[in-house]
């Protein structure tokens, strides 16, 4: 039994939050949202130098052969100071082209950082729908996977479709996701197969988007008859590239977490009213313990993501998407604290209070939503208790 | 990181599983076909099996070799609860005397007293209960008003009522605190007691609860008689004692809360079986949100192992998980009853029996408030709240309470 960090573990950690602490991230991130956009930090020459890049890519492809827990831990302290970095849309995708044989050539570039990839997101099915879909650009229906025309080559196809609010889609080089064959003269439809599109190519536009918190870099990704290189990763790795997906944007959440509570408390503890400390109080203590209580609960399911993706592929959807569903629900908790506990201060511009809270509300939206990463939780059980 | 176990911890696991194979047939049944009925002839059963199992060292495994325990440490403890439950044979009887109380009168007791009391203890000879608990003393345990007054003769005489005492209809002996000085600050006025349970004034009443069941006892002391050898850790240093026994109930409710059976797994079988509830949005929204919190708990259980392992011991925020469980296991019985309908509610239905055990759950081994108190300040290190009943003698703070001390 061992669930704990390693020192590597505790040292990437700690590297990734000096790294990070050099730059005003929170003041920035207040700027951007007046409209200043220019002064968001450009912080992927900070990644490539510490090879974060490289954190899922094995070594004899350039990186640094880690698994997913530690990717985890930073993308965690990128949350703790809202740094916008694109690691969330480059990870999966780099998970994806190494379970396929494209990754000899394609993979040393990304793992460096020389250029850089976005997933294009994809929910695999569950035990109630069978079919894969895409976020929708708006409103609650679910678009299906965009399809994949045989095109020349065997290992090559045109792809037509769309994928709404892609993290990290702008500036990226390479767009990797998934896409359904279109029906054969026979009638039939494939399985969904991996594509590798260069986001350069004919008939790809990226229209890039941002919704209340500014850190956030997001692209509608449009493509019509777009060159794909298809890639032949197993379905099993075009689903972990979702769930991998779930469990870096619950650790990032949590990490924003452990800010939001560190700040609350400080605070409880030095600001005063009827002759105490306001943490003396029972009402706001209790309110910090819960938040604290949600922390730890999804700091738990974070090694239990951590540990299933290697060691119980088979749960990793369940880990995943528990991780996601009480981290996302905690942020949202921790942010809505924060501001209680600081009073009308807590609610103004001036405050980082809203910052927390802004990427509160927006990651809830994302990557499927808080939502369906819950009902999933249901599905995966109930399919364990059907086999059982 | 890994859930595996050490090749030292897989050789023990082999050791108990072969023991539990050789013997498991000598258990007492206690569900389906064959299970006994009778409460004296269950009582008396699982004493025996305890002491099938201390025979074979699988009780008090962390007790000092000395003391009849093997001397390991808790994650040997974990081993053999998990195969205990994996050969679906019943645990020792005792486990608030094995795992609390015995280890206090190690701790605290003096020779004397280890080797009268502890062999029969682990062997299930003599059962042990815990009277501490007050109708006036739960969260706040140094408010005890149960009186012990010491006669001419050095002997002890004893008054008072205690409340929540599991076994105490069965038990031989019971530790108790009592207040030996109110004229002192309320901590420092209290005395650890071992009672004997037939002793000529004490009275054992069982406590019904939701339920309908008596899982507790109440128990009255009306001028019970100790001798002078009955106090255990010193005169006056009952508080000091008493936080060992609670420190050891942490460790017991922190290696057996997967145990409580309020899981994941379990509440989403019950979901999975109507055909109608398992497709409905609301009931697997319902479901995935419990199901998350006690997911979480589970690898919770495996962090504080692995804390236990390095030879810490878990702080007050393992109490946090009681929060998760107890709630999570409340929202999931509502769930249940509102799938299955008025049938939830039978007599018979181990949903009724649930639905009626949690609220009083909440308040076991501290309330929720009080817990939540104890995790803000010791492990957020928020302010206490200010307090009334520092460095007061008792006999005053229950005069200004409205009642004598």
């Amino acid at each position: 039994m061992n669930l704990a960090l390693s020192d590597e573990q505790v040292f990437l950690r700690e590297a990734a939050r000096g790294a990070l602490s050099r730059f005003k991230t929170l003041a920035a991130a207040r700027e951007a949202l007046d409209g200043e956009e220019t002064a968001l930090p450009d912080l992927w020459p900070t990644a490539k130098e510490a090879g974060w890049p490289g954190l899922l890519i094995d070594e004899a492809h350039g990186g640094a052969g880690l698994d997913a827990f530690d990717a985890m831990l930073v993308l965690g302290e990128c949350g703790r100071v809202i740094a916008g970095i694109p690691l969330l849309g480059h990870l999966p995708a780099t998970a994806i082209l190494g379970d396929s044989s494209a990754a000899a050539e394609l993979l040393p570039a990304l793992a460096t950082g020389e250029q850089r990839a976005a997933y294009l997101p994809a929910q695999p099915p569950s035990e109630l729908d069978e079919r894969w879909s895409t976020d929708p650009a708006s409103g609650a229906a679910r678009p299906p996977l965009p399809s994949a025309s045989a095109a020349g080559d065997p290992g090559q196809a045109a792809v037509t479709g769309s994928f709404a609010f892609v993290p990290d889609a702008p500036g990226a080089d390479l767009l990797v996701g998934v896409a359904l064959p279109a029906p054969t003269p026979e009638g039939l439809v494939g399985k969904p197969v991996g594509v590798a599109i260069q986001a350069d190519a004919s008939g790809v536009s990226i229209e890039s988007v941002t919704r209340y918190d500014a850190t956030r870099s997001l692209g509608h990704v449009t493509l019509e008859n777009a060159p794909a290189t298809v890639l032949d990763a197993p379905a099993e790795s075009l689903a972990a590239a979702w769930y991998l997906a779930q469990a870096l944007i619950a650790a990032e959440s949590l990490g924003s977490v452990e800010t939001a509570l560190d700040v609350s408390v400080a605070y409880a503890k030095e600001r005063f009213t009827f002759g105490r400390a306001i943490g003396s109080y029972q009402a706001v203590k209790h309110s910090l313990t819960e938040v604290l209580r949600q922390l730890e609960n999804g700091r738990s399911l974070l090694y239990y993501a951590g540990w299933a993706r290697a060691g119980a592929p088979d749960e990793f959807p369940l880990a995943a998407s528990a991780a996601r569903s009480v981290g996302s629900n905690a942020l949202d908790t921790a942010a809505r604290t924060m501001i209680s506990v600081h009073g009308g201060i807590g609610a103004t511009w001036e405050h980082d209070a809203p910052l927390y809270f802004r990427r509160a509300q927006l990651s809830r939206r994302l990557l499927g939503g808080t939502g369906s990463a819950t009902d999933r939780v249901a599905g995966e059980l109930i399919a364990q208790a059907d086999a059982a | 990181m890994d859930l595996d176990d050490t090749p030292e911890q897989a050789t023990y696991r082999a050791q108990v599983r072969s023991w539990l194979d050789e013997h498991k047939s000598e258990a007492p049944i206690l569900q389906g076909p064959g299970a006994l009925e009778d409460e004296d002839e269950i009582v008396a059963a699982r004493r025996a099996w305890q002491g099938k199992l201390a025979e074979g060292g699988l009780a008090g495994v962390t007790w000092p070799k000395e003391y009849g325990g093997q001397g390991l440490g808790p994650i040997e403890q974990v081993i053999c609860n998990q195969e205990i439950s994996r050969a679906k044979v019943p645990g020792i009887l005792d486990a608030i005397g094995v795992g609390m109380l015995g280890p206090t009168i190690i701790a605290h007791g003096n020779e004397e007293q280890k080797s009268r009391y502890l062999p029969p203890l682990l062997h299930g000879d003599e059962v042990w209960c815990q009277l501490f608990s007050e109708p006036a003393a739960g969260s706040d345990l140094a408010a005890v008003q149960t009186r012990a007054r010491q006669q001419d003769d050095g002997s002890w005489r004893l008054t008072g009522q205690k409340v929540w005492t599991t076994n105490a209809q069965f038990a031989s002996y019971g530790l108790l605190l009592a207040r030996t000085d109110a004229d002192v600050p309320k901590h420092k006025g209290m005395t650890m007691f071992i009672v004997p349970m037939d002793a000529a004034g004490v009275t054992v009443r069982g406590l019904r609860q939701i339920s309908g069941e008596a899982e507790f006892n109440e128990v009255f002391f009306d001028d019970v008689e100790l001798d002078e050898g009955a106090v255990v850790g010193g005169l006056g240093n009952g508080w000091g004692t008493g936080l060992t026994t609670l420190m050891f109930e942490r460790v017991t409710i922190g290696l057996g809360s997967e145990g409580m059976g309020y899981n994941s797994t379990r509440f989403a079988g019950a979901i999975a079986a109507d055909e109608h509830a398992r497709r409905d949005p609301e009931v697997r929204h319902r479901l995935g949100e419990i199901a998350s919190e006690l997911l979480a708990v589970r690898f919770t259980g495996y962090r504080t192992l692995t804390a236990l392992q390095k030879g810490q011991i878990p702080g007050p925020e393992a109490g946090l998980a009681k929060v998760t469980i107890v709630s999570g296991a409340i929202k999931a019985g509502d769930l249940i009853a509102d799938v299955v309908g008025p049938d939830a509610l039978s007599e018979d239905s181990e949903w009724a029996y649930m639905i009626s055990f949690l609220p009083g759950l909440k308040s076991a081994g501290g309330t929720e408030e009080i817990l939540k108190n104890t995790v803000g300040e010791r492990v957020l290190g928020l302010p206490p709240e200010p307090r009334l009943d520092k460095g007061i003698p008792f006999s005053e703070l229950r005069s200004k309470e409205g009642a004598p001390a």
